[in-house]
């Protein structure tokens, strides 16, 4: 979360940070398992904030906890760092949309937990912890437990909990899919204010065009069942994006109707009863 | 607020009217329901130290002297002894069975098959292989708090979220800590629940096997009042037992929500 991290950034330009070479995923077994991801074929480079935007059971959510380690590919590439993936790792510090904080810790517990495994000396860990409590306006809340917070309060101790241990890579999975949505958009901004700061490389997964189009560097937009990449945008407007501008609504439309032709598979298979989340 | 007040004391006041009645005009003899008033001198002498107070002695000399407190206290240590055994004993096996599924398989036969006999049937057991005095009635209530403590710990280590396991995992928990920090603390509402009924049951035994082990403690004591046919002193007797049932109940209860603070409760 430093200077330094980004100059190693720099330095590795041109190796992809998380490469993925004909990754497919089946749930159970064919010709009855469930083809969530085919052929995937995906570079993101460090520094990038790439959005997964679909519809639901589009395998977003299947491709971020493949890159993390939960779910692994049934078959194909899926390198981070240049290593294969073959456990979740911390390297690959994931958000969840449930927060997933533990209640019976404080926030500064929280915070600290991946800290305490690491086996960081005390001092370090004070100030690392007091550093993230700071920056994201946590400073009041530290002794406080999980039950006694928003969830926008909850997202932001999740957020700092994974950025404790400094990891290259951020893995968000629908994050702020449960927040109202003045906390959402202020969560949004702060997110980017971070990911600018500690030049991070972001995953993160949404269902929703206007926050991929307010947020990602690029927009990979996947097909309903199975998964597969339907088109992988750059978004090329500055930071900080003005979501009522002519151009902002302009790339959200024509995102929107990619989108929504693969909404409407999902809806015509909900109907006959298909879906299974 | 005063109309509540009415009428949660207009029947308990009623009965004890009728019953003191009842008994002062002879309809019932004393021996089979002494009236209310003879139950709390009697309950009164009972607590009352029994020596008259000596300087020589001291106060605390004198204040066990009481009858009522020396039975409270010697219950209570039966209590704590066996529950420490029978709970110290459940909660690490609990643990194992609950994270490892082949030592689950193992042992659940076992577990399932003992669970069903009641403590009480373990007496003649307890008394061939301990004998007489605190070893029989100790192994008795451990017993009692065993069983409640394992299976809820069972279930409070397979209830566990598995969002917090991911979640941990992704930090890079390993096994150890994800046992010592994730899973116990997550599991802690079940095993808490499992040691207040553990607690409950042990308080049960305690006065079974007081009555058929050893010569101290409430439960010998409301035995004995019967041999002598002191239907006074067996009431007053088991006031006592209720009182001290209670404060047990309302202590661990204090207990549990200080560790379980960070707790929400049912809802998510």
């Amino acid at each position: 979360m430093n200077a330094h991290h980004i100059v190693k950034d720099m330095e590795t330009q041109t190796q992809p940070l998380v490469r993925a070479a004909g990754v497919n995923k089946i749930f159970g077994v064919e010709p009855s398992g469930v083809v969530a991801l085919k052929d995937i074929d995906l570079e993101i480079r460090p520094g990038e904030f790439v959005c997964l935007l679909g519809p639901s059971g589009c395998g977003k959510s299947t491709l971020l906890n493949a890159i993390a380690g939960f779910s692994l590919p049934t078959s194909g590439t899926l390198e981070v760092s240049g290593k294969p993936v073959t456990a979740p790792g911390p390297d690959r510090g994931m958000v969840f949309q449930e927060y997933a904080l533990f209640p019976w810790m404080t926030v500064e517990a929280n915070i600290a937990f991946g800290l305490d495994i690491r086996g960081t000396g005390s001092e370090e860990k004070a100030r690392i912890v007091d550093e993230l409590l700071d920056m994201l306006g946590l400073k009041e809340f530290r002794h406080r437990f999980p039950k006694d917070l928003s969830g926008g309060m909850r997202q932001r101790v999740a957020i700092a909990r994974v950025l404790a241990l400094d990891p290259p890579i951020m893995l968000m999975d629908e994050p702020f899919g449960a927040l109202d949505a003045l906390t959402r958009r202020s969560l949004q901004d702060e997110l980017l204010r971070i990911w600018r700061s500690v030049g991070k490389t972001i995953v993160f997964v949404t269902h929703s065009i206007e926050e991929a189009v307010y947020l990602g560097s690029r927009v990979v937009i996947l097909t309903y069942r199975p998964g597969t990449i339907k088109r992988d945008v750059t978004i090329d407007l500055p930071y900080p994006r003005d979501s009522n501008s002519v151009e902002f609504n302009a790339i959200k439309k024509d995102l929107a109707s990619l989108v929504h032709a693969e909404h409407d598979r999902f809806a015509l298979d909900e109907r006959k009863g298909l879906t299974l989340d | 607020m005063t109309r509540t007040l009415f009428r949660n004391l207009a029947v308990p006041v009623v009965l004890l009217v009728v019953w003191q009645l009842l008994s002062q005009s002879g309809f019932i003899k004393p021996v089979i329901l002494p009236s209310p008033v003879a139950i709390l001198e009697r309950l009164w002498t009972y607590l009352l130290p029994a020596q008259t107070y000596a300087e020589s002695a001291g106060f605390a000399d004198w204040m066990w002297s009481s009858e009522l407190l020396s039975d409270l206290v010697a219950s209570m240590r039966r209590v704590i002894l066996g529950f420490a055994v029978g709970a110290g004993l459940a909660l690490p096996l609990g643990l194992l069975m609950g994270t490892d599924r082949r030592f689950e398989a193992y042992l659940n036969p076992v577990v399932q098959f003992l669970r069903p006999i009641p403590p009480i049937a373990y007496i003649p057991l307890a008394i061939l292989w301990f004998g007489l005095g605190d070893p029989p009635a100790i192994f008795l209530i451990s017993i009692g708090a065993f069983f409640p403590v394992l299976i809820n710990t069972i279930t409070g280590v397979r209830n566990v979220d598995s969002i917090y396991v991911r979640a941990a995992t992704n930090l890079g928990a390993d096994r150890m800590t994800m046992f010592r920090r994730v899973i116990l603390p997550a599991a802690t509402p079940y095993v808490l629940t499992g040691m207040r009924i553990g607690i409950g049951t042990a308080f049960i035994v305690v006065i079974v096997a007081e009555m058929i082990a050893v010569n101290s403690g409430l439960g010998y004591r409301i035995l004995e009042a019967r041999e002598y046919m002191w239907s006074d002193k067996v009431i007053a007797g088991m006031i006592a037992i209720g009182l001290l049932g209670l404060a047990i109940d309302v202590g661990v209860n204090r207990v549990n929500n200080h560790l379980l603070r960070w707790h929400r409760g049912i809802e998510s």
